[in-house]
C-alpha cells in the first residue's frame, strides 16, 4: 500500500485549488504533494468523542488495528486504509454513540434545539444540530450542501421512523463513519504570502495542531482561529499553540504520545498465566499502563521534569493491585474503602526499582506469558526508547547448540542466550539486544522482582555502549546518559504530530538545542515543535518518495 | 422438473405460515436434475471457500507421506485427518523464494504463499481469499468472515488487492452476535418484513457514498488511492443492508445456532485457543449453511505463536527454537505435542463441514477448504517443503485423495491451482520465482 500510494504521490499535484496546468501529465513532477490523509487512532477517537458529546458516552467496541510504522502507530496512519470488517466495526461503534446522544436522557443536553414534535420531521431543529455538530465532528463546517443532504436525510428517517431524534442518531452515525471523520485530512491551498506555493489550510492546521497537543478534535476557539486565518500568522500561530500547551488537555496529547512510543497497544493480546503470576490479574494488566502514564505525567507536566530523569525517577504511583504484584508495602492512610485508588509512592534511594523501564509496563509488555526475554526487552529498549533498529531473525537457522542435549542444562536465560549466541548467524542481532535485557532480569514476566531463576542466582552485569553496570538500577543511569535518548524522543514527537520523520535542517538542529538547554522540558520540546514552520510544511515529492 | 411448485408454498403450508426455524428436510422437487441444487427457486448455490491458518508448521520427517498419488498412507502427524484422507489433497515439497529479499521469519513465507509476492517489507495485499472471494462471495451479508482463536485481531491472513489486513473477530460471542443477532434473517422464516431502520441506515449510507466525487475532487491521487479502499469497504456496508433487505432464499441445511457461553478471559494456552477454535468451526458452518457468507477465514494465531501447553512456561514458538531432538523420538516431542493439536482441530473442523447435508452431497463437498502454515520445518523456520492440504472437491471440480510432492516447486502453484478450481480467471500468479503458470492438473475433475 505505501509503495502505491507513494508512487501515485510522486505523480500529481494535489487538485484543490492547483492550476489546472499543473494537473497535465507532461508538465513537470510537482514541487510539493498534499501530506496523506491519516486514519484516526482509537485513542483519538475515543477523546474526541468525550470532547464533543462529554464523558458520559460510552464508546464500545473494537477498532481496526493500527500499524506500527517507524516506531509509531501515528507515522502508521498514514499507510492505512479502512478495511471491509472494520468499517463494520465502526459502524457498530459509531451507532452505538449515536444512540447514546439522542437518547431521552441525553437530548436536552446534546442536541441544540428541541423539535417542534419528538414524532415529525423538524429541518430547523435537525440544520442546527448538523451544522453545530457536524463542525466539531468534520473538524471543519460543513458545506452547504452538505447541511442540506443531511437535514434532508434526517427529515426522511425521521418521518419513516415516525422519531426525531432517531432520523438525528441516523445521521450522526453517518457522519461518525464518513471519511471526513475516520481520517484526518490535510487539504492545502495557495499561500498568498508565497505566489506560486502552497500551504496547509486553516482548518488543516487546526486538526493537526489539536491531534498533537490535545489527542482530540479542535475545540470552537481553535477553529475560529483557522476560519479567521490567525492560524497563517506567526502571533496567532502563537496565540492558539500557548493557550494549548497551557491547558489541561494537554495531558492527553502526552498520554497519547508515550502510549504510542512505547507500544501500549500491544496491551490488548498481552496475558500471563495466572499459575505462574497469580498477581498478575487483569486489573492489575489495565493498571500497569496507567501507572507509567501517571508517573510521566507528573514528572513531565506537573514537575515539569527532565525526560531523562523518566529513567531514574524513583517517584510512581501505585494501586494496591500493583502493589502486590510488585511485592512492595504500600501505606494506604486516607482511605481503606478504595482498592484501586491510585496513591504515590516513591521507592527508596537504594532501591534497584526506579525509573519507567523497571515498571510492568516495559518489563511484563515486552515479554512471552510464561517467561522473561532479554531478547524482547532489548529490542524494545533499542527500537522504542532509543530509535534504533534491530534486524529481524534469519530464517532456516540451525539451534544445534541450545538444542544438543549433552550440553548442562541451561537454567537461567543467561545460559541459555550464551549458548544460542555463540551460533554466527544468530551473535551480531544478539549481541545489541541480550545485554541490556539481561540486566533486566530480576523481573520476571510480570513484572514481579526476583533473585532467582529456576533455583540459580541471576546474574544483572550488563554492558552498553562499552559501558559496564549491573541491574535495573545501573541501566536506568547509563539509559539517562545515553545521547541517543533524547535524540530518539525529540524525533518521535515530531513523527506523532505530522506522520513523518524531521529533515536534517538548521531548524531541527535548533529545536534540539533548545529541548537539550531547556534540560529537556517536555511540554518546551511539543510547544516548540508546534511552532517550528516544519510542523506545517508541505512535503517536497522528492522526500514524500523515498 | 416441470412441476413448479414454489417452495416458500410448501413451506407456509407445512408451517402454516408462522416463523419458526426447523432443519428441513429436502424435497425432490427442489433438487435440480443433477440433484446438486437445495434453494426454493432450484437456483445451485455458489461454491465457497475457506482458509484455515496454523502456525509453524509440521515437524521434519513427521508429517510427508512416503507414498505418492492416490494409495498412501498418512504420517504419524497427520493422522487425525485419517478420516477425511479421501476428501483432502495433500501437497509436499513447494517452497517460496526469496529472490533476494529480507525474510522476515513468520510473513514472508505467507506473503509469498498467500499473495503470491515476496517484497522484502510488510507490505500484504491481494491474498487468495480475497481473488476467490471477487468471484464467489458477492451476493451474501458478509463479504467473508474472518476468525483468531488466540485473541489476537491482527492474526488474519486476509487483505484485500486495495486495503491491509482484515481484523479479525477473536470472540465467539461476538460473532454470534454479528452474525445471528438482532440483525440475522432466518432464510426459511415463512414472513418477511424489511426493518424500517436498516432501510434508513441504508439510505444514510448513500448519502456518504455520493459525496465520494467531491471529496475525490478536493484531494491528490495518493490520498485517492486510500480512500477509494475506504469507499470500497462503503459500498461492502451498503451490501450488507442491501441484502438485509430482500427476502432471502430458503436454504436446506439452515439451522441458527445456539448462543455460545461468555468468552473465556485472554489465555494463551493452546487447549483453550483450541475449544474457541470449535466454537468457531461451528459458527461458521452454520453461516455458510445459512448464506450469510460464502467466505471465511481462520487462524489459531499469527506464525509466531504465543500458545503454550499448560503448567509450561515457554510457548510453541520458543520450544521450536530451543527444544532439543528426542533423541529416541527423532523430533521434538513438546512442538509435536501442538502440531497434533492443530491438526485434530483441522479434522473437527471438516467433520463439521462434512456432517451438513446438503442435497445429495455435503458442505464439505460443495466447497474448498485451504489448509496452510508460515513455515516448512518450524526447528529451522524453513521456507522449504510446506504443508499444505486442501479438503472437499467444490461440487465435484476438484479430484482429492491423493498426495502430491513437488519438491523445490513454487508453493505458489498450489495458489494458483486454488483460484483456478474456484473460478477465478487467472492463468499466471506470482511474482518473480514465485510466479507460475502451470498449476497441478491433475487435480482438475
Amino acid at each position: 500500500m505505501l509503495k502505491r500510494v507513494l508512487v501515485l504521490a510522486a505523480s500529481v499535484l494535489p487538485l484543490m485549488g492547483s492550476p489546472a496546468s499543473l494537473s497535465s501529465a507532461t508538465d513537470p513532477v510537482p514541487a510539493v504533494v498534499a501530506p496523506s490523509p491519516l486514519r484516526i487512532s482509537p485513542a483519538f477517537y475515543k477523546q474526541s468523542i468525550i470532547d464533543i458529546f462529554g464523558p458520559s458516552i460510552d464508546v464500545e467496541g473494537r477498532f481496526e488495528p493500527e500499524e506500527r510504522e517507524e516506531g509509531l502507530m501515528a507515522v502508521g496512519a498514514r499507510k492505512v486504509s479502512v478495511t471491509d470488517a472494520g468499517l463494520e466495526l465502526y459502524d457498530d461503534i459509531a451507532r452505538g454513540i449515536a444512540a447514546q446522544v439522542v437518547d431521552e436522557k441525553r437530548r436536552t443536553a446534546l442536541i441544540p434545539c428541541k423539535p417542534q414534535s419528538a414524532t415529525a420531521a423538524d429541518d430547523a431543529c435537525a440544520r442546527t444540530f448538523v451544522t453545530q455538530t457536524g463542525r466539531l465532528v468534520f473538524r471543519r463546517p460543513l458545506t452547504e450542501q452538505e447541511i442540506a443532504t443531511k437535514v434532508k436525510l434526517a427529515g426522511e428517517a425521521a418521518t419513516t421512523l415516525k422519531d426525531f431524534y432517531a432520523g438525528l442518531g441516523a445521521i450522526l452515525g453517518d457522519m461518525l463513519i464518513a471519511p471526513d471523520f475516520l481520517f484526518r485530512h490535510r487539504a492545502i491551498e495557495p499561500d498568498p504570502a508565497k505566489p506560486g506555493e502552497y500551504r496547509l489550510d486553516g482548518y488543516s492546521k487546526a486538526a493537526q495542531l489539536a491531534a498533537f497537543l490535545w489527542n482530540s478534535a479542535p475545540d470552537d476557539m481553535l477553529l475560529t482561529a483557522a476560519a479567521t486565518g490567525e492560524l497563517h500568522t506567526a502571533d496567532g500561530l502563537r496565540r492558539q499553540v500557548d493557550r494549548m500547551a497551557s491547558s489541561p488537555a494537554l495531558e492527553s496529547g502526552v498520554r497519547s504520545f508515550f502510549a504510542d512510543m512505547l507500544g501500549f497497544a500491544d496491551f490488548e493480546t498481552l496475558a500471563k498465566d495466572p499459575m505462574f503470576f497469580p498477581a498478575y490479574t487483569i486489573k492489575a494488566k489495565g493498571q500497569t499502563q496507567e501507572q507509567t502514564l501517571r508517573t510521566i505525567v507528573d514528572h513531565l507536566i506537573i514537575r515539569q521534569g527532565d525526560y531523562r530523569d523518566l529513567f531514574t525517577t524513583p517517584r510512581t504511583f501505585l494501586t494496591r493491585s500493583l502493589a502486590a504484584l510488585y511485592n512492595v508495602p504500600l501505606v494506604e492512610l486516607a482511605d481503606n474503602g478504595q482498592p484501586d485508588r491510585w496513591i504515590p509512592f516513591t521507592y527508596p534511594e537504594d532501591d534497584p526499582r526506579a525509573g519507567i523501564l523497571s515498571q510492568a509496563s516495559f518489563v511484563a509488555l515486552h515479554s512471552p506469558s510464561g517467561r522473561s526475554s532479554p531478547t524482547l526487552r532489548g529490542k524494545a529498549l533499542r527500537e522504542n526508547i532509543l530509535c534504533q533498529r534491530v534486524p529481524p531473525p534469519p530464517g532456516d537457522v540451525q539451534f544445534n547448540i541450545v538444542q544438543d542435549t549433552s550440553n548442562p542444562l541451561y537454567k537461567t536465560a543467561r545460559q541459555r542466550l550464551t549458548a544460542h549466541s555463540t551460533s554466527p548467524a544468530c551473535a551480531g542481532c544478539h549481541k545489541i539486544t541480550d545485554p541490556i535485557g539481561l540486566s533486566l532480569e530480576n523481573f520476571d514476566s510480570s513484572g514481579a522482582w526476583r533473585i532467582n531463576e529456576n533455583g540459580a542466582e541471576i546474574d544483572t552485569n550488563a554492558e552498553l555502549n562499552g559501558v559496564k553496570f549491573n541491574g535495573a538500577a545501573g541501566l536506568a543511569k547509563v539509559i539517562r546518559n545515553d545521547a541517543a535518548l533524547t535524540g530518539c524522543v525529540t524525533r518521535r514527537v515530531y513523527a506523532f504530530g505530522v506522520g513523518a520523520q524531521p529533515p536534517r535542517n538548521d531548524e531541527w538542529k535548533a529545536i534540539e538545542k533548545k529541548f537539550a538547554d531547556s534540560k529537556y522540558n517536555f511540554p518546551g520540546l511539543m510547544r516548540q515543535v508546534a511552532l517550528s514552520s516544519m510542523f506545517f510544511a508541505l512535503p517536497s515529492t522528492q522526500e514524500t518518495a523515498k | 422438473m416441470d412441476l413448479k411448485i414454489d417452495r416458500r408454498q410448501v413451506l407456509r403450508g407445512m408451517m402454516a405460515g408462522s416463523a419458526v426455524t426447523v432443519g428441513l428436510p429436502i424435497l425432490d422437487c427442489q433438487l435440480n436434475a443433477n440433484g446438486d441444487a437445495f434453494a426454493a427457486t432450484g437456483a445451485r448455490i455458489p461454491p465457497r471457500f475457506g482458509t484455515w491458518f496454523w502456525g509453524l508448521g509440521l515437524n521434519e520427517g513427521e508429517w510427508q507421506p512416503k507414498q505418492t498419488g492416490t494409495n498412501y498412507e498418512l504420517s504419524r502427524q497427520l493422522v487425525a485427518l485419517k478420516r477425511h484422507q479421501k476428501k483432502m489433497v495433500l501437497f509436499s515439497g513447494g517452497q517460496v523464494f526469496l529472490d533476494g529479499a529480507a525474510n522476515n521469519t513468520h510473513f514472508t513465507g505467507v506473503q509469498g504463499l498467500m499473495t503470491g509476492k515476496v517484497t522484502g517489507s510488510a507490505e500484504y495485499f491481494g491474498s487468495i481469499d480475497t481473488l476467490v472471494a471477487d468471484v464467489v462471495g458477492n451476493g451474501t451479508r458478509f463479504r467473508s468472515i474472518d476468525v483468531s482463536c488466540d485473541g489476537d485481531p491482527k492474526a488474519c491472513w486476509s487483505a484485500r488487492k486495495d486495503s491491509g489486513k482484515q481484523p479479525a473477530e477473536v470472540s465467539p460471542i461476538a460473532l454470534y452476535t454479528r452474525i445471528f443477532g438482532p440483525e440475522y434473517q432466518d432464510p426459511n422464516a415463512a414472513d418477511f418484513k424489511p426493518d424500517p431502520g436498516v432501510m434508513v441506515r441504508r439510505s444514510a449510507l448513500s448519502a456518504v457514498s455520493e459525496e465520494r466525487a467531491s471529496l475525490m475532487g478536493k484531494l491528490g491521487a495518493a490520498d485517492k488511492a486510500k480512500l477509494d479502499s475506504y469507499f470500497t469497504s462503503l459500498r461492502a456496508l451498503e451490501q450488507k443492508l442491501e441484502i438485509q433487505l430482500q427476502k432471502p432464499e430458503p436454504l436446506q441445511a439452515c439451522t441458527k445456532p445456539s448462543k455460545p457461553k461468555e468468552d473465556e478471559q485472554l489465555s494463551t494456552l493452546a487447549t483453550v485457543a483450541m475449544e474457541r477454535h470449535d466454537v468457531f468451526a461451528g459458527l461458521i458452518a452454520h453461516a455458510l449453511a445459512c448464506g450469510q457468507t460464502r467466505v471465511f477465514n481462520l487462524s489459531i494465531t499469527q506464525g509466531m505463536s504465543g500458545l503454550r501447553k499448560e503448567g509450561e512456561p515457554s510457548s510453541h514458538h520458543t520450544y521450536t527454537h530451543e527444544e532439543p531432538i528426542d533423541s529416541t523420538a527423532g523430533y521434538q516431542i513438546k512442538c509435536d505435542w501442538f502440531s497434533m493439536l492443530y491438526m485434530q482441530g483441522l479434522a473437527n473442523f471438516v467433520t463439521i463441514l462434512d456432517s451438513i447435508q446438503e442435497g445429495d452431497r455435503t458442505m464439505l463437498d460443495r466447497m474448498m477448504m485451504f489448509a496452510f502454515t508460515d513455515h516448512g520445518a518450524p526447528r529451522l523456520h524453513s521456507l522449504r517443503n510446506y504443508p499444505i492440504m486442501l479438503f472437499g472437491s467444490v461440487d465435484g471440480r476438484m479430484k482429492t485423495g491423493m498426495h502430491i510432492a513437488s519438491p523445490g516447486d513454487a508453493v505458489t502453484r498450489v495458489g494458483l491451482t486454488v483460484q483456478q478450481v474456484m473460478g477465478v480467471s487467472v492463468s499466471a500468479w506470482g511474482v518473480g520465482s514465485n510466479r507460475v503458470t502451470n498449476p497441478y492438473s491433475e487435480v482438475f475433475a
